[in-house]
């Protein structure tokens, strides 16, 4: 049995080829869905005040465009290219409300701070993105690999904004405190001597300037990313 | 309870859709390089906005809030189909945007010329889905508070794409590092261009805003929103 069974697998692809693996590697690095093809960012960067946050935010993202990319391509044959949109966006919309309905049961906090962003998921444009310009040209499995590597993309740099955020602007990781006790009165570790939270990283803005300052580190290091204006 | 011209001006300054809760990013920075294209996808920012935000919260409030079957009859009147907003909302935004495509190319061609190539784009735009989404959290108790709200939020919309497409303009003469040119620079202006926005945030509203404790930052600010 075995033996038929590698036999017949032979021919095909390995799962994990150059090819596929590229796939998912890609997205991480010199693909970044956020910083170079400038996707998704509007739902992702007022909610990276606590990691906790990042990565529930990410992790769901990263269900949505595996299972979303998944659908897609399975349906890409029998989808009307005129309204194509509306299909994607509805596969999106079901998910997204999966995904809504399991964080309302089983993290009430972390779904109430995440209010709307949840439902935002729905027109992050790395969903919509990779439906578009992956999943409906794709087998099954490239697809989910697509959609795993740049969920992963995105939640990474989610997790990255959101540690520097906490880290500075709250001094905890995670809600355990790094610098010692910043209670008035109370102060330990390093605010007993003087040391004081920027408050100024809580703002929604320093998010922006943070992936700035992250575009900025990556493409001063590869050079063939540096747009001309 | 705020005043409707309060919920107005609330939305386009302090509670700024682009600076505060960085919806819609995704257009802004693709379609922000001159002043022209920014002046239309604005422009049709603002007509959706108005479009759809109330025809979700008559949606919201006749069809899937909890008890809102009730004019039905009694026996509907415990039905609670909130969970099928998501879908619901995402679909009165897609068909609406394609219908008034249409009707904008039969009625209006020279509206189209201008707006054409933005409307397709604005199903997919995050600040449509979350006008209707903050429509639904705030809970707005009338038609008219709901369409001051999307209607200052589309404009709020509107002056910050045009604002940064001018200084983008700009910016192509100055000598910016070469790694920080274009995305990179254009988030860090976005950036200070939110914090120069939050100092609207010390504007009191309305009259009876004074007794609530002055929040500190926009953290607070959108906290004591929820509350």
């Amino acid at each position: 049995m075995s033996e038929i069974a590698i036999k017949s697998k032979a021919p095909r692809e390995p799962l994990f080829s150059k090819k596929n693996k590229k796939l998912i590697t890609d997205p991480l690095t010199d693909n970044n869905p956020v910083t170079i093809q400038v996707l998704g960012i509007c739902s992702a960067l007022a909610i990276t005040v606590q990691v906790s946050q990042g990565v529930v935010m990410g992790l769901s993202v990263i269900f949505v465009t595996v299972m979303g990319n998944l659908l897609i391509s399975l349906l890409r044959n029998v989808i009307p290219s005129k309204i194509r949109i509306i299909v994607q966006l509805v596969v999106a919309a079901s998910l997204v409300i999966i995904v809504n309905e399991v964080l309302k049961a089983y993290l009430p906090d972390i779904s109430e701070k995440l209010s709307v962003f949840v439902g935002l998921i729905i027109t992050n444009c790395i969903i919509m993105g990779r439906f578009e310009a992956f999943a409906m040209a794709n087998k099954p499995w490239p697809s989910v690999l697509d959609g795993f590597g740049n969920g992963l993309g995105y939640a990474g740099l989610l997790v990255l904004v959101a540690i520097f955020r906490e880290l500075f602007g709250s001094g905890t990781l995670g809600g355990i405190p790094i610098f010692g006790n910043s209670l008035p009165g109370e102060e330990s570790g390093l605010y007993a001597m003087g040391y004081a939270n920027n408050n100024m990283m809580i703002l929604p803005p320093m998010a922006l300037v943070i992936v700035g300052c992250i575009i900025w580190v990556q493409r001063s290091r590869n050079k063939s990313l540096q747009e001309s204006h | 309870m705020e005043s409707t011209l309060d919920i107005f001006v609330k939305a386009i300054f302090s509670e700024n859709m682009i600076f505060a809760y960085f919806l819609g990013m995704c257009s802004y920075l693709a379609v922000s390089k001159t002043v022209k294209t920014a002046v239309g996808l604005g422009a049709a920012v603002i007509f959706v906005l108005v479009v759809t935000v109330p025809v979700n919260y008559l949606l919201e409030n006749y069809m899937l809030k909890a008890g809102a079957l009730s004019w039905l009859g009694d026996e509907y009147a415990n039905i609670d189909l909130s969970f099928l907003s998501f879908i619901m909302f995402i679909a009165v935004v897609a068909s609406i945007v394609q219908l008034v495509e249409m009707l904008v190319e039969k009625f209006a061609p020279a509206l189209y010329g201008a707006l054409g190539i933005f409307l397709p784009l604005i199903a997919v735009n995050c600040s449509i889905l979350g006008g209707a989404l903050f429509m639904q959290e705030r809970q707005y108790s009338t038609l008219l508070d709901a369409t001051a709200f999307s209607l200052g939020s589309g404009i709020g919309w509107f002056i910050a794409i045009v604002a940064i497409a001018a200084i983008r303009e700009k910016i192509r003469y100055s000598n910016v590092p070469a790694p920080l040119r274009g995305l990179g620079i254009t988030f860090i202006i976005t950036g200070l261009m939110g914090i120069a926005f939050m100092s609207f945030m010390g504007i009191k509203y309305g009259k009876d805003v004074k007794k609530e404790k002055a929040p500190t930052t926009m953290v607070g600010q959108i906290n004591n929103d929820k509350n």
